[in-house]
């Protein structure tokens, strides 16, 4: 299928940020790898400085198609993602209709294909409409043209432990895994933010950090008991980091992500009542900052999770209470993450491209997503400057949404090119074409 | 001063200058023609998202008694009620040219994001958000301690401050923006607060804050207090697990007839009785404590009149001068700098 991408010679790269090498990149794939490499009819790319790393994999992206397309579309989520150095993503299921049956999953997967930017996954509901009342037809999803791996009622806890229970049971038998949106709902009636000092002031709900790591720490213990996987979303305090660190030792099949703006804001921000910083789970501490990025360095949280979430501006200008809960993160993730773990010696680049694609291809099962940058692998591949710098501007972004928390920063890092199965859906740092196979695919034809 | 959005960024030198032109204004309600020309040919919206009628009639008056013109918008039964946004409405005050913008809001912040955002130019008062700050109220509540203060050591009360006066602020503090305001204020002021509440009814983080925590009333009473400050308990509060029955917190933490004898056994004949009203009688204050000589309340109605007509007169006058070497201790802005005791 992919015989149709050209030939693409990259040379010079820093490979995960190591040695040097030059790439040739061939019907899709990686042809080879080595130092001198020469193509007929190849365009050479110089990547003198560049860093190539395996393309990203967002577990948790907001595409918000079909419902909610005054938000963002498949097409410009994708583009976003593309730009953003991501070559699959997550659409999670909290669409309208919900993605809870075969035929909503499978138009996200068409709609996904027909873009062309890269590979898009749905995400099945646990629950029918998210109502948490009954289990959606998971096996359907799983078996249709979309192959759903991963399911989750994301932007609603599954609550009802039976229930839980017996969704990770469920999915054993097709190699899912369930993604767990923890919150323990009457802890968090009403919450708007963090409870701590600062919801103190504020006069604002608080959101309590038990309300996450009491949920964390049954459903480990559930996941322990039924022998299932579970992944944790957007882990955001202290105490769930240790939680799973404590799973983990005693060997439970639990992976776990955070955000970007988990591992760079504060609820101090929350101070200015500008609801662009509104987000659930929300901004925590510094002292939750600084144990998420230990976490994620060392391995106890698997992967970066963006959790975009776009949303129409007149969601967002209004009273704090008023507001939507949720901020975009395809374009910054990679720039906040270099800043927020690389620029502070935490981590390497090979940690990142584990972290942002290795770790997650596989949370996701994606067979040809998160592989080695070596001859015979799918050409799955960024470019990126990590010497860059730029500032944040919501209103030049790919994506709908406007509500970048990081508008007005300067980053480090920019994603110079992107190869989706070896075509160049991004070049010299700005959006070039979908995959050719898109134009086969004609959209709303499941 | 460009707006009044809390007390937590109120230096003690503007504190003391709204109080000492409330004074004033308090001089102009004495006269028999309770009316200054200052803010002719001016326009305040008195623009309420929850209902206050008192607070509402509180600001109307001053602004009238400043010949402002004064117009009412109740949100309730309004374009808002059709789902009309805070932008829209404040744009839409801002092009019929309103000069100060009065509002009461149930959410949190509203005030400050009329404040930060470029849909409206006017000042803007908070006249009360959410669960977070009643500045108005604090005023009051310290102009009326202040007045206290000064005529128990024989001084007039311009330009002087509240150190030393030992506050006790009870009740239902998580949901209290009078609380926040005031313990900011009182603070700055030089006064000593200690809170006295259910520990449900305390926010967490509360051991942040510039006082002390109390959950025995009698202890703190016993301990000697000039002025005590009861606040309101919401209705909706008692279906909702803070406390066991209005009768245990009315025992516990409410102002009733055995303390209000207590402060005579305990000698302490100057302490005054507050409350920021509608007060619940039997619940958290007694009828003989409302309606004893004790009590406040009647003066912090009149007294809120003279503040908010100093607070329009400050914003709308504009005198934007900070006054120079005395920044706000920024309660809300700087958390590590607060002291906490």
């Amino acid at each position: 299928m992919a015989g149709n991408t050209g030939t693409y010679l990259i040379q010079g790269a820093a490979i995960l940020g190591g040695d040097r090498a030059d790439l040739l990149v061939r019907d899709g794939i990686i042809a080879e790898i080595g130092t001198g490499l020469s193509a007929d009819g190849a365009t050479v790319i110089d990547a003198a400085g560049l860093v190539a790393l395996p393309g990203m994999v967002d577990v948790h992206t907001h595409l918000r198609e079909p419902g909610r397309e005054d938000a963002e579309t498949v097409e410009t989520g994708t583009r976003a993602a593309a730009l953003g150095g991501y070559t699959a993503v997550h659409a999670m299921a909290n669409s309208t209709p919900v993605a809870d049956t075969a035929g909503v999953v499978e138009q996200v997967y068409t709609l996904g294909r027909a873009a062309g930017w890269v590979d898009v996954r749905p995400v099945g509901a646990v629950t029918v409409g998210l109502a948490g009342e009954r289990l959606a037809e998971l096996g359907a999803m799983a078996d249709s043209r979309a192959r759903v791996r991963m399911f989750s009622d994301d932007g609603i806890c599954v609550h009802d432990p039976v229930l839980m229970r017996r969704a990770l049971e469920y999915v054993k038998a097709f190699d899912g895994v369930v993604a767990q949106h923890a919150q323990e709902p009457r802890l968090t009636a009403g919450a708007q933010m963090n409870e701590g000092d600062v919801s103190a002031v504020l006069g604002l709900t608080g959101w309590p950090a038990v309300a996450e790591e009491s949920i964390i720490a049954r459903d480990v213990l559930l996941a322990q008991h039924v022998g299932s996987r579970l992944h944790v979303c957007h882990v955001s305090t202290a105490g769930s980091v240790e939680i799973i660190r404590w799973a983990k030792e005693r060997g439970i099949d639990v992976t776990a992500e955070v955000t970007p703006h988990h591992l760079l804001l504060t609820d101090d921000l929350v101070r200015s009542y500008d609801p662009v910083f509104k987000v659930n789970p929300p901004l925590r501490t510094d002292a939750d900052v600084q144990a998420l990025r230990a976490g994620l360095a060392d391995g106890t949280i698997d992967v970066v999770g963006t959790d975009h979430a776009p949303h129409p501006s007149e969601h967002k200008e209004c009273e704090w209470a008023q507001a939507a809960m949720g901020m975009t993160g395809l374009e910054t993730a990679l720039s906040v993450v270099q800043h927020a773990m690389i620029e502070t010696g935490l981590m390497t680049w090979a940690d990142f491209a584990r972290v942002t694609s290795t770790a997650a291809a596989k949370i996701g099962r994606l067979s040809d997503q998160g592989r080695p940058i070596e001859a015979g692998e799918p050409a799955n591949l960024i470019l990126v400057d990590p010497g860059a710098r730029w500032t944040v501007d919501p209103f030049k972004m790919a994506t709908m949404g406007r509500n970048s928390p990081f508008k007005g920063r300067e980053l480090p890092g920019k994603v110079v090119a992107t190869f989706f199965k070896g075509h160049p859906t991004v070049l010299d740092g700005a959006l070039n074409t979908p995959h050719p196979d898109a134009a086969a695919t004609p959209a709303g034809v499941a | 001063m460009k707006h009044l959005l809390s007390t937590g960024d109120l230096s003690r030198s503007n504190a003391i200058r709204i109080l000492d032109t409330a004074e004033e204004m308090a001089a102009v309600g004495e006269r028999e023609v309770k009316k200054l020309p200052a803010l002719r040919g001016r326009t305040v919206v008195n623009l309420f998202f929850e209902d206050s009628t008192r607070t509402r009639i509180s600001f109307e008056a001053a602004a009238k008694r400043l010949s402002a013109d004064v117009i009412n918008f109740a949100a309730k039964g309004s374009s808002v009620s059709k789902g009309e946004s805070l932008k829209d409405t404040a744009q839409t005050l801002s092009a019929m040219g309103a000069d100060a913008v009065v509002i009461r809001h149930w959410a949190s912040g509203a005030p400050h994001r009329l404040a930060a955002t470029d849909w409206i130019d006017a000042g803007v008062i908070n006249a009360g958000d959410g669960t977070h700050e009643h500045p108005t109220q604090a005023l009051l509540d310290a102009f009326t301690m202040r007045r206290h203060w000064a005529r128990l050591s024989g001084t007039g009360s311009e330009g002087t401050d509240l150190k030393g006066l030992r506050v006790a602020i009870v009740g239902d503090v998580l949901h209290s923006r009078v609380a926040r305001s005031n313990v900011w204020l009182l603070r700055t002021l030089g006064a000593e607060v200690t809170l006295v509440a259910p520990p449900t009814l305390l926010p967490v983080g509360v051991d942040k804050w510039p006082c002390s925590v109390s959950y025995d009333l009698d202890q703190t009473l016993a301990g000697g207090v000039d002025a005590i400050m009861m606040l309101r308990v919401q209705g909706e509060r008692m279906n909702a697990s803070f406390f066991p029955s209005t009768r245990e917190y009315s025992r516990r933490w409410g102002f009733d007839d055995n303390r209000l004898r207590a402060l005579d056994d305990l000698g302490m004949t100057d302490t005054i009785i507050m409350h920021p009203g509608p007060m619940n009688r039997g619940l958290e204050i007694s009828a003989a404590a409302a309606d004893s000589p004790r009590s406040t309340v009647l003066a912090q109605v009149r007294n809120g009149v003279s503040v908010r007509m100093a607070a329009l007169y400050l914003l709308l006058s504009g005198d934007t001068r900070e006054p120079a070497a005395d920044r706000a201790p920024a309660y809300a802005a700087a958390p590590s700098t607060k002291e906490s005791n």
